[in-house]
């Protein structure tokens, strides 16, 4: 299952119908982050639990309804070909998942909820580490807290650190300024854009707001149920929305209800930009090396 | 004070909750996650010992264990004896009408679970294994404990099922709950009076053991 070419990234193609109708191809690069935009149901979550092995697949019987078919490749291996009935469980996916929530292991202090992703390592290095980790996402000193005992803010550190522990080949964000006040949003994006710059994996953020994208993400994504409406440099895609819709989806088209569905003009970019091969073939060389985190 | 009796009787509600309480922890998984034909069945047969009155229960199971049917002759072929009116006996048919009191606190537990917590467990890396005994059993716990007590309590209080399947052999199967009945009948106020008490006590201490274990993990789990 792995190849030659190992640290290209993050390839997905999803066909499915069910519980949202999903017929995509994506590509992230490693050092590389790609948000998905879209309005609630547009898929972006699914994609999500698709990549990390939590939505069933087709991979192991006929294509039933609420299963997604399809190829989920990343970091060189092949996590999902649905075709090849191939379909990895998460826990043998190197996926780092922040969830929306959090999902914090409630019993277990903020040191051990980081330890606990860390089975690949040896049991005398994981306490240093989650050590390393937590000062990176600057919770020195909160080693013991339990996750009662933390506000949104730092859970949602914890949660980033716990998905790193697993020195995951793509880290996946979903919608993670979601759950936060204004004031604590600002300091996550903030340290969240300079982690992004440590990272030589490939990062998808699912998110519906336009700041994130253009602060953070290299490339986006416009979901529409489930289908990429428009793919590019967010700047672009923020100044030149392919239609209405993409607009209204972005938050920047006229206010009012969202446009219908249009036959679009144009074909939809499913390739990284041309102008932004060049980054993704630097970056590429970096994630060959290793596809740690560098820290 | 019949202490033969309450040992039996103390005896006899251990190894049920040992024997029962893996199988309680299985099946209530099973039945909290999977949705499966059949599922509807199973739940039915495991609440069917919260009905059916003791002596319909225990009626059965006599019926089962003597060697009138295939699998008592089996079993007295293993055992050197018949399983009616014998300790092992006892002890199955005590497993048997305590699934509802094990398996349902355990289901409730499981299910209580946040689904996001035990994907996290998955995608941080743990196997279906590793997830279950550092993730899903800790949190589970409180629930664990209920049904360890109120599986001794209900074992030390059970009379017809016990009388049925048992007979009242001193010693082997006349459990304190029987004995308390014999004294009764025999007009001895001081023994039963004696008997009542001691289970009394034995049934709030397994109780309040349970409430301890549970609401430490409570404390664990929520604000120190």
């Amino acid at each position: 299952m792995r190849d030659g070419a190992a640290g290209d990234g993050l390839h997905i193609r999803l066909h499915g119908t069910a519980p949202v109708p999903l017929d995509l191809e994506l590509h992230c690069a490693p050092g590389q982050v790609l948000a998905l935009v879209g309005a609630s149901g547009a898929g972006k979550t699914t994609v999500l639990r698709c990549i990390a092995g939590l939505h069933g697949s087709a991979a192991h019987g006929p294509a039933a309804h609420g299963l997604v078919a399809g190829l989920v490749r990343c970091g060189g291996q092949t996590w999902l070909d649905t075709a090849a009935g191939v379909d990895l469980p998460p826990h043998r996916r190197a996926v780092g998942l922040v969830f929306q929530d959090y999902a914090l292991f409630p019993h277990m202090t903020a040191l051990a909820n980081i330890s606990a992703a860390m089975g690949h390592l040896p049991r005398r290095d994981r306490a240093a580490r989650a050590r390393g980790l937590l000062s990176l996402v600057r919770l020195d000193g909160m080693e013991g807290r339990r996750p009662a005992e933390l506000s949104g803010g730092q859970q949602q550190r914890v949660a980033l650190a716990r998905a790193l522990a697993r020195d995951p080949a793509v880290l996946l964000l979903d919608e993670p300024f979601a759950a936060v006040d204004r004031p604590t949003r600002r300091a996550l994006q903030a340290d969240l854009a300079v982690l992004r710059r440590q990272l030589v994996i490939p990062v998808v953020l699912v998110t519906h707001d336009l700041d994130d994208t253009l602060l953070l993400a290299d490339t986006v994504a416009v979901l529409d149920a489930g289908q990429v409406l428009q793919h590019g440099l967010p700047a672009e895609v923020a100044r030149h929305p392919a239609g209405p819709r993409v607009a209204w989806l972005l938050g920047t088209g006229a206010p009012g209800p969202l446009p219908p569905k249009e036959a679009p003009a144009w074909l939809p970019e499913t390739g990284p930009d041309p102008a932004h091969e060049d980054a993704g073939a630097f970056t590429r060389g970096l994630g060959a090396a290793s596809r740690r985190t560098h820290i | 004070m019949d202490w033969p009796a309450l040992h039996l009787s103390l005896v006899l509600a251990a190894a049920t909750v040992a024997l029962l309480l893996p199988l309680a922890a299985w099946l209530g998984r099973v039945l909290a996650y999977r949705r499966f034909p059949g599922r509807g069945l199973v739940e039915v047969l495991v609440a069917l010992p919260l009905v059916l009155p003791p002596t319909v229960a225990g009626y059965a199971l006599l019926l089962l264990f003597g060697t009138g049917s295939a699998f008592g002759r089996a079993a007295a072929a293993v055992l050197g004896h018949p399983l009616a009116f014998s300790f092992e006996g006892l002890l199955l048919a005590s497993v048997l009408v305590n699934v509802p009191f094990a398996v349902q606190p355990v289901q409730n537990s499981f299910a209580a679970l946040p689904r996001n917590v035990r994907e996290a467990a998955a995608v941080s890396g743990m196997s279906p294994w590793q997830a279950f005994l550092q993730v899903e059993l800790p949190l589970a716990w409180p629930g664990i404990a209920v049904a360890a007590a109120l599986t001794f309590a209900h074992t030390l209080g059970e009379f017809g099922v016990v009388l049925m399947v048992g007979g009242s052999i001193p010693g082997q199967t006349r459990t304190a709950a029987i004995a308390l009945y014999d004294r009764v009948q025999a007009f001895d106020d001081r023994g039963a009076a004696l008997l009542a008490a001691a289970l009394l006590g034995v049934s709030l201490a397994a109780l309040t053991l349970s409430n301890l274990l549970s609401r430490q993990v409570g404390r664990r789990t929520r604000h120190a």
